[in-house]
């Protein structure tokens, strides 16, 4: 089944991905079981001549014992679920670490908007707005402060395992890193009018070299200084606090 | 209502029977006449609401190619379409077969009541419905049509017409309608409710009630809980939309997100209060065609309230992306999973009463079966998208159009039906053909699948809902042949209706008589005649057993009724 999952290019991918493949061994164990269950008993007893049911009710706790114990089973598995699912929630949607590129994305009937702070970092100096594509390093942590012009979307890449939800009125941070350079579709995951479903947008991962170029054809002057920047940030490395 | 004798209260409540037209079969007050209105008004709802899936589902196969009977779909059209599908099934279909008809047709026979606690708050409240369902119907019909907002309806999209191109009046309708039908729900909640703690025949203790009595009763009380913020929401969306006030508006210093909590405050226990009814009618047929004794009588009824109670506690859940607070998905995932534990109760306790039972395999088991199959399926298939880490991949995706199909239909259509096999020879006094219901189970079972199990894949590929064309995204192409297949089982799901409208109709004139209790079932609607006298009872019985004593040791036949006899031996606590 999960063969069925698009390649996946992100570095907390990954979690996401083995994550999906323990709930679905262990989900997958308690369907057959239950179902096999059920088949046999349908078909184990079925009425015979002369047979006669026999006479359960299950309320006394010796036979409920055969109910409560998979419950048990149940329960211990969901709690590893839960812990499990904690730490890669974690990852993806609280911490925040220290992006090498960070941008300002604006969603709205029906397209994307990239602001790009330019080489002094700073929103309102030297932006460059890109629409539709989102063009970025390999390799790097890349912050989107995600807003919304209009009503509800959702910013979603299936090959980066990384959807949320832009709100008018809300400055929503999440951040990825991508692995592998690449062109990649920016899907709308929420209904929003009636062209939602051509709510295109590019995700363009370049190699960091490929990137510097970029960057040095839009910010011609100070390429050198985006360029330490940009160097500064992998070395300092994700994973911390921001 | 206080009388401490019921059968006095029966007597105070007596009405004499129509004889009129108008008020034998259109305003009557007779709960089994009220019972039957809604059973007629759900299935037409039922079928709009499905027709409708075929003409997107028509689309999401055959992207542009002209559907038959309808033509070409428009992207308008489509968001029209899937809006109204939801709505109707959820709304209009769902409650209305659930607690309208099986509530009003089944409870009150079952407690041994006569009628109803309030009969012309039962009639208000069909009528009541029955004016939602025609106004949501009227919105498809008004300039620029119904809704495109999708059921969930979020805002701000659906409070301005300017941002679903200009549908103004059919916003404004889908909000009246859908709050005249929850006023209906109300309405019938509180009467299933008092009939079933008021009511009760002599000896039905509260431990005696059928389990689809203590379903209907949870499913009421959840409601009655619920619906309160939902309502309030519905109502400043509507000023919104009409007066041009800013509740749900940005721009006028609201948040977005405060509809979402509403909708889903609501939205989440009306999950169960559709399914529990659902498992209620399976939990009534299992013991019947398997003469044995329901395993775990009083921890189903326990493990339903648990459930509901925990209902309260996951609404977020369906909002882990939505920019909330992400510190709030983990407490929201944690309740989520839990709710687990009491359906695996239930469903083990299910799966337990089959145990060295003697099945037989009518339609209405069939189905019942087929129901608990699936809403298996369903249950486990909700685990990835409650847990917080992987809902990120999985929402908004078929993944999650799979799930909640495998939850609700099995609960509403597939148990529905059980139900309407199981009780139409008390509703209509006849046999529905047996052959023709085990066709009509074997093509919307398989069918059924057919539609849901390749959804599941789209959903695992990525494939996110909502999408008119999928050719929009390079990732969608592999996706697409599932979608046919998908397309393919809906076409097989409607053949099959064709033998159910059949034997439905043609029962009613030339089925078999079907005798008081062609099943030999304890509860009490089979203890009477079929179809019961107006006031149900020629005396009111005297329950002397619990519900479900079937193949009790020592017993010539292996069925005791709670009313007495057929058992001959001694009677039971």
């Amino acid at each position: 089944m999960l063969g069925w999952l698009p390649a996946d290019v992100s570095t907390f991918g990954p979690n996401i991905d083995s994550m999906l493949k323990l709930i679905f061994y262990v989900v997958g164990m308690a369907f057959v079981l239950t179902e096999g269950t059920l088949l046999a008993f349908i078909i184990l007893y079925r009425r015979r001549k002369g047979g006669r049911a026999s006479f359960v009710r299950g309320e006394s706790f010796r036979e409920l014992a055969w109910v409560l114990i998979p419950v048990l089973i149940v329960i211990f598995l969901d709690v590893m679920i839960d812990v499990k699912a904690k730490a890669i929630w974690e990852l993806v949607k609280e911490q925040n670490p220290p992006a090498g590129v960070t941008v300002k994305l604006e969603a709205l009937q029906f397209g994307w908007e990239f602001t790009y702070p330019g080489p002094d970092g700073q929103f309102g100096t030297h932006d460059l707005v890109q629409t539709t594509t989102l063009t970025v390093p390999a390799g790097q942590v890349i912050r989107l402060i995600m807003g919304s012009k209009d009503v509800i979307h959702s910013f979603y890449v299936p090959q980066l395992r990384l959807r949320q939800d832009a709100v008018p009125g809300r400055e929503i941070p999440v951040w990825f890193e991508a692995t592998q350079p690449g062109k990649y579709e920016i899907a709308c995951s929420q209904l929003c009018g009636i062209s939602h479903f051509a709510m295109k947008g590019i995700l363009r991962v370049l190699t960091p070299e490929d990137y510097q170029q970029w960057v040095s054809q839009h910010w011609p002057k100070s390429a050198s200084a985006t360029s330490k920047r940009a160097l500064s940030a992998r070395t300092s490395g994700p994973g911390k606090e921001g | 209502m206080a009388e401490t004798k019921p059968e006095a209260a029966h007597h105070g409540e007596a009405h004499a029977a129509p004889t009129n037209f108008w008020w034998k079969y259109i305003f009557s007050v007779d709960h089994k006449v009220i019972g039957k209105q809604y059973l007629f008004l759900g299935l037409f709802m039922g079928f709009i609401g499905v027709g409708l899936s075929f003409i997107f589902r028509w689309q999401l196969a055959w992207p542009g190619t002209a559907v038959p009977g309808w033509g070409k779909v428009t992207a308008p059209q489509y968001y029209e379409l899937v809006t109204m599908h939801g709505t109707i099934m959820v709304f209009f279909v769902a409650m209305p077969i659930l607690l309208g008809a099986f509530g009003n047709f089944v409870v009150p026979l079952m407690v041994g009541a006569r009628d109803m606690a309030f009969p012309r708050l039962n009639m208000s409240s069909f009528w009541t419905v029955f004016v939602a369902s025609v106004i949501l119907l009227i919105s498809f019909f008004v300039p620029n049509g119904a809704s495109r907002a999708g059921w969930t309806n979020y805002v701000p999209l659906s409070d301005a017409p300017r941002y679903t191109a200009g549908v103004y009046w059919g916003g404004n309708l889908w909000l009246i309608a859908v709050a005249t039908d929850f006023a209906s729900v109300l309405m019938g909640g509180i009467n299933i409710l008092t009939t079933a703690i008021a009511m009760r025949a002599p000896g039905m203790t509260i431990w005696r009630m059928p389990l689809l009595v203590w379903q209907e009763m949870v499913a009421s009380v959840l409601f009655m809980l619920s619906v309160g913020p939902l309502i309030v929401g519905v109502v400043m969306l509507l000023l919104d939309r009409m007066v041009g006030t800013g509740f749900f508006l940005p721009e006028k210093g609201a948040d977005p997100l405060l509809w979402q909590h509403l909708f889903w405050f609501f939205g989440h226990p009306e999950v169960y209060v559709v399914a529990v009814p659902g498992l209620g009618i399976i939990q009534e047929i299992l013991p019947v065609f398997g003469r044995k004794p329901i395993f775990g009588y009083r921890t189903l009824v326990w493990s339903a309230i648990a459930a509901g109670i925990l209902s309260f506690m996951v609404w977020a859940h369906h909002m882990f992306l939505s920019g909330m607070d992400p510190k709030l998905a983990a407490p929201f995932s944690v309740t989520t999973i839990a709710i687990s534990i009491p359906f695996a109760v239930m469903l083990f306790a299910m799966i337990a009463t089959l145990w060295r039972a003697q099945i037989t395999f009518a339609t209405p088991m069939l189905f019942a079966l087929g129901a608990l199959a699936n809403f298996i399926l369903g249950g486990v298939t909700g685990i990835p998208l409650g847990s917080d880490g992987t809902d990120i991949y999985l929402h908004d995706t078929y993944f999650v159009i799979a799930h909640f199909h495998n939850t609700l239909v099995p609960t509403v259509v597939i148990a529905g039906f059980a139900g309407i096999y199981y009780w139409f020879p008390k509703m209509f006094g006849r046999m529905m053909n047996d052959a023709l219901g085990k066709v009509h189970f074997v093509f919307t079972w398989i069918g059924f699948n057919m539609v849901f199990i390749p959804l599941f894949l789209i959903g695992i590929g990525g494939g996110q809902r909502r999408i008119f064309m999928s050719s929009v995204y390079t990732y969608y192409k592999p996706l697409q042949p599932l979608h046919v297949i998908a397309t393919i089982g809906l076409l097989i799901i409607l053949t099959g209706q064709i033998p159910f409208l059949i034997n439905f109709f043609g029962s009613m004139i030339w089925g078999k008589l079907a005798g008081d209790n062609p099943w030999h079932a304890n509860t009490l609607e089979w203890a009477t005649s079929s179809p019961p006298p107006h006031e149900n009872f020629e005396v009111i019985p005297t329950v002397v057993r619990g519900p479900y004593d079937y193949s009790v040791p020592g017993m010539e036949q292996d069925w005791a009724p709670q009313a007495g006899e057929p058992g001959v031996a001694a009677a039971r606590a």
